[in-house]
Order: structure tokens, then C-alpha cells, then sequence
């Protein structure tokens, strides 16, 4: 019994010692981080290559909801509640509702891709862009600083109501013509 | 050369350049996507994509730089608006095709072509 005291003794004592070397709170952000990373990443690669589009939806929708994660982790909680809202909610539903608006009959393979050369050339094409953007996002001389702004939501609407009153207003203007559009196009406007 | 303890701490440590490595990969396979598919609708899926790296990027810049309000966020909140409106108007667009032509198969839209 009490040899396997001391084994829980030193087991604690390592664990202590571990978290007194690597700094855990950061070790629990990272981890965080990759976690929702990788899974948005993964749900990614999901919309294109499900062979059903359906299946494609449900993938974008689970990596808008990853992506508002990652928001929620760096402290944007409005900015996540935003991306539930209105991706996880209104575009995952207008998405699902073109799909059932324009259906076939076999959905199996409703989500057909291109050729072997073309996407040779699209992952060529796809790798020089990434690889120059993460060149940039690597060697780039950013110093992070987290900040602390206090509240988002209170911050956020003193400034769309002072400072950014215009474009608040231009996107009330640019969403209602939006809908307006999508009306006439969808019913169709009366031809003379 | 780095060692890999320095590299573990350099990758444990997030900051504004995980962020933008993370976008940069999601826009990435939104463009692989957007030159791939062949449907209307998987490509409006590839450009929703691409739209949200860009308000990653966005609320990573307003979180990790040296900023005194919340300029960035409100910046990524008009993006969202952009993209919601787009995305309307998209999906009028494909259900109006395929009403007209009966398909939505961006190949078999060539009509135009000379």
C-alpha cells in the first residue's frame, strides 16, 4: 500500500513539476486552437469532396461552427455569437434549401468534380497561392500582443453608431436590396 | 536550426501567426474547391469558404495587434452582412437557373459561348 502511496506521490510531483515547466494556461489555449483548427479543416476538405451534397452542406455547416469556436477562444464572443447565428444558421438553411430546390434524382453523386488534369492544375495552382500567403504569415515581423478591450458588444455599438454610422447604414441598404433581388429573381418579375 | 523543444514552445504559443496560417489554409482549400466543383451550389459553398478565412483574419488582426477598439471586429461584422446578402442573391440566382435550363451544372451553362 505504500509503495503505491509513493508511486501516486511521485506521479503528482512529476505532473507539478511538468506544469511548472511548460506554462499550462497557453498549453490549454494551443490545444484549444489546433483542436478546432483541425477539425474546421477537416469539415473543409469534407464540402469538397463528399460525393453527396448534402453531406457537403452538414460539412460547412460543422466548420462554421468549429471556425465560431475558435472565435469564442480569442475572447470575440459577440463576433461567434454572430457566426452561429448567421452562418451556422441562415446560410447553412438557404444552402440546404437550393439544394432541395434544385434536386435530382440520384443525390449519391450529386456533387460532381472535374477531371484528373484539371485538378492537378487546381492543386498547383492552390499550392503556389498557399505557399506565398504562408511565407508572408510566417516571416511577417507581427509582435502578438493580446489585448483586452473590455466588452465586444458594447464597444461594437458605439462604434457602428458614432464612428461607422455610414456603412451601418449602407449594409442596412445593401440587405435590403438583397432580398428585394432575390425575391424578383427567385418569383420571377412580370414580363410585358 | 531550431531545436525541437523551441520549436514545440514557438507552436504551443498561439498567436497572430497560427491564426493566419490557419485562414490561409481554409482559403486555400476554398480555391481548390472553387476550380474543382462543377456544381452551382458546391461552388457558392467553396466561396462561403473563402469569405470566412478573410473574417478570421480579421478578428485575429483586432485581438493580437496593438489596437485601442474593436474596428476589426465590426469590419468582419460587415463582411458577414456582405456574404449573407450574397449568398441570397446566389441562391435565387441557382434556382432560377436551374428553373430556366434545368440543370445546374456550370459546364452545361454555355450557352453564350460563341
Amino acid at each position: 500500500m505504500d509503495a503505491l502511496l509513493g508511486q501516486v506521490h511521485a506521479l503528482v510531483a512529476w505532473a507539478f513539476s511538468l506544469a511548472n515547466d511548460y506554462d499550462v494556461p497557453s498549453l490549454i489555449e494551443a490545444g484549444v486552437f489546433f483542436l478546432f483548427a483541425g477539425l474546421a479543416l477537416l469539415f473543409a476538405c469534407g464540402v469538397i469532396f463528399f460525393r453527396n451534397v448534402v453531406h457537403s452542406a452538414l460539412s460547412l455547416t460543422a466548420t462554421f461552427i468549429c471556425v465560431a469556436c475558435l472565435y469564442l477562444s480569442i475572447g470575440a464572443d459577440f463576433m461567434g455569437a454572430v457566426q452561429i447565428l448567421v452562418y451556422g444558421g441562415a446560410v447553412a438553411v438557404l444552402i440546404v434549401m437550393a439544394i432541395m430546390l434544385t434536386r435530382r434524382d440520384n443525390m449519391a453523386h450529386s456533387n460532381p468534380s472535374r477531371g484528373l488534369f484539371r485538378h492537378a492544375a487546381a492543386a498547383v495552382l492552390t499550392g503556389l497561392f498557399l505557399s506565398g500567403m504562408a511565407a508572408v504569415a510566417i516571416l511577417s515581423p507581427f509582435k502578438s500582443a493580446p489585448q483586452s478591450l473590455g466588452d465586444a458588444a458594447p464597444g461594437l455599438a458605439d462604434l457602428m453608431l458614432s464612428h461607422y454610422v455610414l456603412p451601418f447604414e449602407v449594409a442596412a441598404v445593401l440587405l435590403l436590396i438583397a432580398m428585394i433581388g432575390a425575391i424578383v429573381l427567385a418569383k420571377g418579375a412580370e414580363e410585358r | 536550426m531550431m531545436s525541437f523543444m523551441e520549436l514545440f514552445q514557438l507552436a504551443t504559443h498561439v498567436g497572430l501567426h497560427h491564426f493566419l496560417l490557419f485562414s490561409a489554409i481554409l482559403f486555400a482549400v476554398g480555391l481548390f474547391g472553387l476550380l474543382t466543383k462543377k456544381g452551382l451550389i458546391p461552388l457558392l459553398m467553396c466561396v462561403e469558404l473563402m469569405l470566412n478565412a478573410v473574417n478570421i483574419n480579421l478578428v485575429a488582426f483586432n485581438h493580437y495587434m496593438p489596437v485601442y477598439d474593436y474596428s476589426g471586429q465590426l469590419m468582419a461584422i460587415f463582411s458577414v452582412a456582405v456574404a449573407a446578402s450574397e449568398i441570397a442573391v446566389g441562391v435565387a440566382l441557382a434556382f432560377r437557373i436551374y428553373r430556366d435550363h434545368g440543370t445546374v451544372n456550370v459546364d452545361d451553362l454555355d450557352e453564350m459561348k460563341g
